[in-house]
């Protein structure tokens, strides 16, 4: 062997076994990049704040105010003192075992929630000791502040995502919040606005040194919107005033620009509840009383019978199809035989002879049930007659969901050919067959929304604008997106159904609703309503009803009011309609003794009836 | 030969020791980088620092390149005994950092001895292999060998820096080249071969393995018609198996954990990422994720984030791996192959022992230093804290490793004047 090849031999046996090493740990071993990317580079999520709720007159109805998120990174998590931190934050050593396990179940590289929404004097405590605890950090977070009780059904609420939201929508993070119900939910988007993403560089104790990468990869924020309301948070909290110890609620609607300027359901909730540590206590409990159901937005949800108000439909469609005239005379005998040995009763006397003016006003079931009946009848077979109507009914918005801007409603129902074929067979059923549609009972389903935007239909002359809540996101206006929707009637034959809504509270069955200086139109509605009570259909005492709108010439408000079991519509939906038309259009109320009516009045005794087990009578 | 000394320079080897120099410099920036205060002239922060001994080794090596070549050979023990007295005066007058008491303190500047001591011994054992009396197939000279080479070694392991002890025995290869028995070589790999098969391997196996791989031999030279005498297989055997015990023995009773440990991590045998493997592993993370182009330079995060400890000195591999990926790293393994071999090369053609001795001693310590450095970085040699030449921080180090080069370009320079 040669002796000068020895050190050569080496140097570059050397050379190429580093070389070798090199491209093992550099080009062929992924292993190590990501490695150095789990201990240097550290990744933080920057929030927007939510963005803010106004009414339609710029009063502010939520806000943010701070609050803290304990946080973990179960692998990074050392043993520490579990006492000592239970103790900082109030929580049992037993919670925070669980509380960990389940956050290592969810993932173990990323941030979840430990205990959430710390106050802030505990939060500075906290501050204070949190090196002690590695793998835990702190979060700023902030949660809504109301500044109204009211409105809870159309703000809807914020809560943590859970696991499914995260499935869904990858957005999102364990701990955050998102728009679960109302607004906060529809305009999730606008009022969450786009979190930014900052990445640090971290170094061995795992103190953050600074950008990664001078920052390119930091995502900037992108601030929340805004939202303006359509609500009018003042006519809002009336209304749920009037509706003390009552149960049902009130749709008011500008009809010139289908805006909703009260959305009341009774009973609701303070929007409050919903906030902080004790949100799911709350929760828990509203979500129980299942009797009086302060969660159920019955002014989208609960489906009736529309009643007599939806004679006012029935007189336009019968004038449109040109089966009456304003003039055509019909006799009330205090009712009248609609077939053999059905009698439908009215409370015209005997001998009353209505024409379409006094037949809406005095509310007469009779005239309407002729009507009812020369729509159908005229066309060759009741199913055309059925589908002709129903044409109708759907151009004013009823039987499918209106499309407005909240998570929740229904479809209402309008019974079509097919349902009554599938009862009574093909040739089963005529006109009388199905007259209780005459007078708004039978298979007709709405909502109070749909009735209250029919009334703007009908204050409008023939269109409507699909009723919204919201007015604008952070100024920027929203309205060029609604565009009329034109019923099937034409503007004319709307004069004289008005002119009889108008005597309706003049000289009918709703005087009580006059207001001095306002031309106030409407329409009454005693709905009967049934629950099952033991396993029996049992009849319970009438739903109140009213719709009206005003001024009659120039309306800015449609309404629809319903008192559940109220009994007659005079009694307490057509004085609450009227309530609160005064004081939206005058701005104060005058008729002090009818508002302590009102305010004073409850229903609970009625409510309780069919719950005490002993037998009751009803419409007393 | 009257031509300037520049003309006969060894420009090559003068070109990749300046550039691996600024590649130091450039990386020990980047190691110690911090926003407010990183300036190449502030000497109380180390690329400051560094680069003032830059320039001091550029000063003296320009000094160096101007004396008379046979002053080397004539000083060469007066250097050495110089040399050898600091490393003794340490012990009275030297400063402890990290525990060691390896420094000498000239206000606020530390000198290691230990580094200059390898030029010394680096001259002296070029002058007494250079000597007719010497004869490395004699015992005697072996022993003399040996003595000058122990005795700084001694001192050094005393301070205690075994790591820097270590280094000396990289002239083993200056006497393998001057005629020392390649027996010693076979020797010295077979040993270390088997040292690393008693800690992977159960003793039992490994003891038997010798014995078939013996007996294997021993049939083939036979059936090769050799004629082997068995007495000497037998010998092998007994003596093989006794250090293989004895290794066992030395590595689980006599070494610390700490030892254990260290050897335990390079074997794979022990993965303790936040203990004594933390270094490594955080050397070959920092490495591995400058994946083939690199970070880029200031980019590496590791580096960033001081996860690599000592890394602007003993670990500065680990931050050219980070930031200038495979490319960097092959760049600088090429430089030092290449300034190695071309050294040797150019020792080949040396008309003397002394400067061809000289000039081996240099490659031997370079090339030493590179395996032992890099190799630790790259996690394939156990924990030994020497630096890598010209480019880790450390004045002493960078100083003394200019003068050796710079002495070397002399005396190559002069190669072919007359004495």
């Amino acid at each position: 062997m040669n002796r000068k090849l020895v050190l050569p031999g080496f140097t570059l046996f050397v050379a190429l076994l580093f070389t070798l090493r090199l491209g093992y740990l550099q080009i062929s071993s992924n292993n190590y990049k990501s490695l150095s990317e789990g201990n240097a580079v550290v990744e933080r999520p920057v929030f927007p704040d939510r963005g803010y709720i106004y009414d339609r007159n710029g009063k502010l109805l939520v806000a943010n105010q701070p609050a803290y998120d304990l946080m973990s990174i179960p692998e990074q998590l050392k043993p520490f003192d579990t006492l000592e931190l239970c103790k900082i934050v109030g929580i049992t050593p037993d919670y925070l075992e669980k509380k960990l396990h389940e956050n290592r179940r969810y993932s173990v590289k990323l941030p979840s929630v430990v205990v959430n929404q710390i106050d802030q004097k505990t939060h500075a405590l906290l501050q204070e000791k949190i090196w002690k605890y590695p793998g835990f950090y702190l979060q700023d977070k902030s949660q809504r502040a109301y500044h109204t009780k009211a409105a809870a059904n159309v703000l809807g609420y914020v809560s943590e995502v859970n696991t499914s939201d995260l499935k869904k929508d990858d957005y999102y993070q364990m701990g955050e919040l998102i728009g679960r119900q109302g607004i906060e939910k529809f305009y999730e988007k606008y009022l969450r606005g786009q979190k930014g993403k900052m990445v640090y560089q971290k170094d061995k104790f795992n103190r953050i040194i600074g950008d990664y990468q001078e920052g390119q990869l930091n995502e900037a924020v992108v601030q929340a919107s805004d939202i303006n309301l359509t609500l009018d948070i003042e006519l809002q909290e009336y209304g749920e005033a009037l509706f003390q110890n009552k149960r049902g609620g009130v749709v008011a609607i500008e009809p010139a620009t289908g805006e909703v300027l009260a959305l009341v359901t009774a009973p609701s909730f303070d929007p409050q509840l919903l906030v902080g540590r004790t949100r799911s206590e709350n929760f828990k409990q509203l979500r129980n009383d299942t009797i009086s159901k302060p969660l159920f937005d019955r002014g989208l949800q609960a489906q009736y019978a529309p009643g007599s108000p939806f004679k006012t439909l029935n007189a336009l469609i019968a004038l449109q199809e040109n089966v009456i005239s304003p003039k055509t005379l019909f006799r009330c005998d205090g009712g009248h035989y609609y077939a053999r040995g059905a009698f439908m009763e009215c409370h015209c006397p005997i001998g009353t002879s209505n024409n379409l003016m006094s037949g809406i006003y005095n509310s007469c079931n009779t005239y309407f049930s002729y009507t009812y009946q020369r729509i159908i009848e005229g066309y060759p077979t009741p199913q055309e007659g059925i589908t002709q109507w129903k044409k109708h009914l759907n151009s004013f918005g009823l039987g499918n969901y209106l499309g407005y801007d909240l998570p929740i409603g229904q479809p209402g129902y309008i019974p079509d050919a097919a349902l009554y074929n599938r009862f009574y067979g093909e040739k089963g059923w005529k006109a009388p067959t199905i007259i209780s549609n005459a007078i708004g009972q039978g298979e007709i389903l709405t909502t109070p929304i749909q009735m209250a935007n029919f009334t703007a239909a009908i204050a409008n002359r023939g269109f409507y604008i699909k009723p919204h809540f919201m007015k604008s996101v952070s100024d920027q206006s929203q309205g060029s997106e609604y565009e009329k929707k034109w019923t099937t009637i034409d503007s004319i034959h709307f004069e004289t159904v008005i002119e009889g809504m108008h005597k309706v509270v003049e000289q009918g069955t709703a005087r009580v609703a006059r207001i001095n200086g306002i031309t106030v139109c409407g329409k009454t509605g005693t709905v009967e309503n049934f629950m099952l009570l033991d396993g029996k259909k049992t009849q319970l005492t009438d739903h109140s009803m009213f719709i009206a709108f005003a001024p009659k010439d120039n309306p800015q408000i449609a309404l629809a009011v319903f008192v559940e079991n109220g009994y007659w519509g005079a009694r307490w939906a057509a004085p609450i309609a009227s309530l609160m038309i005064e004081k939206y259009l005058n701005k104060s109320v005058q008729r002090k003794w009818l508002e302590n009516r009102m305010l004073n009045g409850s229903l609970e005794a009625e409510y309780q009836k069919p719950y005490l087990g002993i037998p009751f009578t009803i419409n007393e | 030969m009257n031509s300037s000394i520049f003309s006969r320079l060894d420009w090559m080897t003068l070109l990749l020791y300046l550039s691996l120099a600024i590649f130091g410099i450039v990386n020990i920036y980047s190691a110690t980088f911090v926003e407010e205060q990183s300036d190449l002239l502030n000497f109380t922060i180390p690329v400051g620092k560094q680069f003032l001994f830059f320039v001091f080794g550029l000063t003296s090596g320009g000094l160096i390149l101007f004396l008379n070549v046979k002053i080397f050979e004539r000083f060469s023990w007066s250097f050495y005994i110089l040399t050898i007295v600091l490393l003794i005066g340490l012990f009275a007058f030297g400063k402890t950092i990290s525990g060691a008491r390896s420094w000498y303190n000239f206000g606020g500047i530390g000198l290691q001895p230990a580094e200059f001591a390898k030029i010394g011994t680096a001259f002296v054992l070029a002058k007494i292999l250079s000597d007719f009396h010497t004869n490395l197939k004699s015992i005697k000279s072996i022993l003399k060998v040996s003595g000058v080479l122990l005795l700084p070694m001694f001192l050094i392991v005393l301070q205690p820096d075994p790591g820097s002890a270590l280094v000396y025995l990289a002239f083993f290869f200056v006497l393998l080249r001057e005629g020392l028995n390649l027996g010693f070589l076979f020797v010295l790999l077979s040993a270390l071969a088997l040292f690393l098969g008693t800690l992977l391997i159960e003793v039992p196996v490994m003891i038997s393995s010798i014995a078939i791989l013996l007996v294997f031999v021993f049939l083939y030279l036979k059936w090769a018609r050799y004629k082997p005498k068995l007495l000497p297989f037998l010998g092998v055997g007994i003596l093989a198996a006794a250090f293989v015990l004895s290794v066992n023995f030395i590595f689980n009773s006599v070494f610390e954990q700490r030892h254990r440990d260290r050897f335990n991590i390079i074997l794979g045998k022990e993965v303790d990422t936040q203990g004594i493997g933390y270094n490594i592993n955080q050397s070959k993370i920092a490495i591995g994720s400058g994946g083939f182009s690199g970070k880029g330079f200031l980019n590496g995060t590791q580096t960033k984030g001081n996860f690599v400890p000592e890394q602007h000195t003993d670990y500065i591999f680990s931050t050219i791996g980070e930031e200038w990926g495979f490319i960097g790293s092959f760049f600088v393994i090429l430089m030092f192959t290449l300034l190695i071999i071309r050294i040797l090369y150019q020792a080949e053609k040396q008309t003397n022992i002394f400067r061809r001795a000289y000039a081996y001693g240099v490659a031997s310590i370079l090339f030493f230093h590179f395996f032992i450095n890099t190799g630790m970085a790259l996690g394939i040699v156990p924990t030994i804290g020497i630096p890598l030449p010209f480019v880790s921080y450390g004045g002493s180090s960078l100083l003394a490793f200019s003068m050796l080069i710079f002495i070397y370009l002399n005396i190559d320079a002069n190669r072919l004047k007359e004495w």
